[in-house]
């Protein structure tokens, strides 16, 4: 094996590390897509007047933000088939999936509370002179005036969900990072670590520019 | 008094006109705060009718009440005929079903002090919204209408706008519109121009005045004198949740009867 840090030694790590960061995306992608809506019916849940149903969410919400996520997705691959009634055996993605949407659909909540919370009042009250329902005024008036809110939070949480995929060597899943250390322990050199950076790096990269770029489409008017 | 029988005959005459809204016996608290004290008014097709009086009177929340933006503690309301709500003789005062209420509320168009446009809207947008998503109006047939109601109000050119473009004055302005494009039977206003300049104040008067003009039925809370004088056919003084002084506004203004009516308007003139 030649010099750690020639080129050729790093694009041979590309092929394995784009193996794993296929594994890092899918969990990515897949745990946005359920955690958003989940996240926001959550939300909506625990502003409204239904105290048992906002009680409920609360505690959820509590549940989710006050324990490790690595303990969540032990608890789902290895307990929770011997719970009663829920009790499901999940393979070792799928339980991933299940532990990250539930767990990042709790901070997704508190965000969209947040910005739900921060719309004025008279906006509201505007709508509903209008004849606007409760559902009409949400859908066309308040969330659009959320979403632009909550991206720099959001940027946040999605940029920190990128790495907190990692977790998922737990479960022997070869993500980015587990495929990473496997090549450190196999080649004897911590360049594949480097690599790895960049991969996060680079998903990072992308992900704030998103983010940049909806910032500033939703700027378009001043409040 | 032969004179006042007249007037009062010919107020009886004028009183064919239909009703447009019937609140009787109003009642109101904020946390144990009573705001409203039964509070009783009528309010005929095509008349303006200003509600003036001091700070914490109780105005704004009397006419945020008939359009179901408070809800009433007792007392009844009734909307070109259809109740609204109705009195529960001991208890609190019984509202229609939702829907009932949302189509009943759907008569009247409201204007808010703080004007409510939605930010993130375009002016047209903002005018159209209400008509598309409501009444199921296509676009087609909104944005004509729209645009005609931009141009009453002055302010065509301001069609693309977001309102954090505009002035108070034209912010209020393309408010107006907004409620028109309902095509509402009833204009409510609440201090449309206290938040704005005095130099800005004059548009939105004018607006409201050409409103008048078209013989729209309005009922004004406000703090401008000289449009309840001009405008308005009657004025209604309220203080501390009642209505000390109701007259034609000429009469309110020349010959006000109440103690307390006068030291107001000595403040206020």
């Amino acid at each position: 094996m030649g010099d750690s840090l020639s080129m050729d030694y790093v694009l041979s790590l590309i092929g394995p590390m784009a193996e794993g960061a296929k594994v890092t995306l899918s969990l990515f992608f897949i745990t946005l897509f359920l955690s958003l809506p989940l996240g926001l019916a959550l939300a909506l849940a625990r502003i409204s007047s239904w105290t048992l149903l906002s009680t409920a969410v609360n505690g959820y919400i509590w549940l989710m933000r006050g324990t490790p996520l690595m303990l969540q997705l032990l608890f789902v691959y290895f307990a929770l088939p011997f719970v009663p009634v829920i009790g499901i055996r999940l393979p070792d993605f799928p339980s991933a999936v299940v532990a990250f949407a539930l767990n990042y659909a709790a901070y997704f909540a508190e965000i969209f509370r947040a910005g739900i919370q921060s719309v004025d009042r008279g906006q509201y009250e505007g709508s509903k002179a209008l004849g606007m329902s409760y559902l009409q005024t949400l859908r066309r008036i308040v969330l659009p005036q959320m979403v632009r809110r909550v991206l720099p939070p959001m940027s946040n949480e999605t940029i920190t969900l990128v790495k907190d995929t990692s977790l998922i060597y737990v479960l022997a899943l070869n993500d980015i990072l587990r495929t990473a250390r496997g090549i450190v322990q196999r080649d004897f050199t911590t360049t594949p670590f480097l690599v790895a950076a960049a991969f996060y790096l680079l998903m990072t990269l992308v992900l704030t520019w998103l983010f940049q770029r909806m910032e500033k489409r939703y700027a378009k008017f001043d409040e | 008094m032969p004179n006042s029988t007249n007037s009062a005959n010919a107020a009886a005459a004028a009183d064919d006109r239909s009703i447009m809204i019937e609140a009787r016996d109003i009642t109101k608290a904020f946390n144990g705060i009573q705001v409203l004290e039964g509070v009783s008014l009528t309010l005929r097709k095509g008349e303006v009718v200003a509600i003036i009086g001091p700070s914490g009177s109780g105005k704004s929340t009397f006419l945020r009440c008939l359009n179901h933006l408070e809800i009433i503690d007792g007392g009844s309301i009734t909307i070109e005929g259809e109740p609204l709500a109705t009195a529960v003789p001991g208890g609190p005062s019984r509202y229609a079903g939702d829907a009932d209420v949302r189509r009943i509320c759907r008569k009247m168009g409201m204007v808010f002090q703080s004007f409510n446009l939605f930010p993130h809207m375009t002016v047209l947008q903002n005018i159209i919204e209400a008509p598309m998503t409501v009444k199921r109006q296509p676009r087609s047939i909104a944005v004509p209408k729209a645009e005609a109601l931009l141009r009453k109000v002055g302010l065509q050119v301001k069609r693309d706008n977001y309102p954090g473009r505009l002035s108070g004055g034209q912010k209020q302005r393309v408010a107006i519109a907004r409620a028109l494009a309902m095509e509402p039977d009833i204009m409510l206003f609440d201090e449309p121009t206290s938040a704005l300049d005095p130099e800005l104040t004059v548009e939105v008067l004018r607006t409201m005045r050409q409103l008048a003009e078209e013989h729209m039925t309005m009922l004004v809370v406000t703090h401008e004198m000289g449009f309840a004088r001009e405008v308005a056919h009657r004025v209604i003084f309220m203080d501390q949740g009642r209505i000390v002084e109701s007259a034609d506004s000429a009469r309110f203004f020349s010959a006000p009867q109440h103690e307390r009516t006068r030291a107001f308007l000595g403040q206020m003139l």
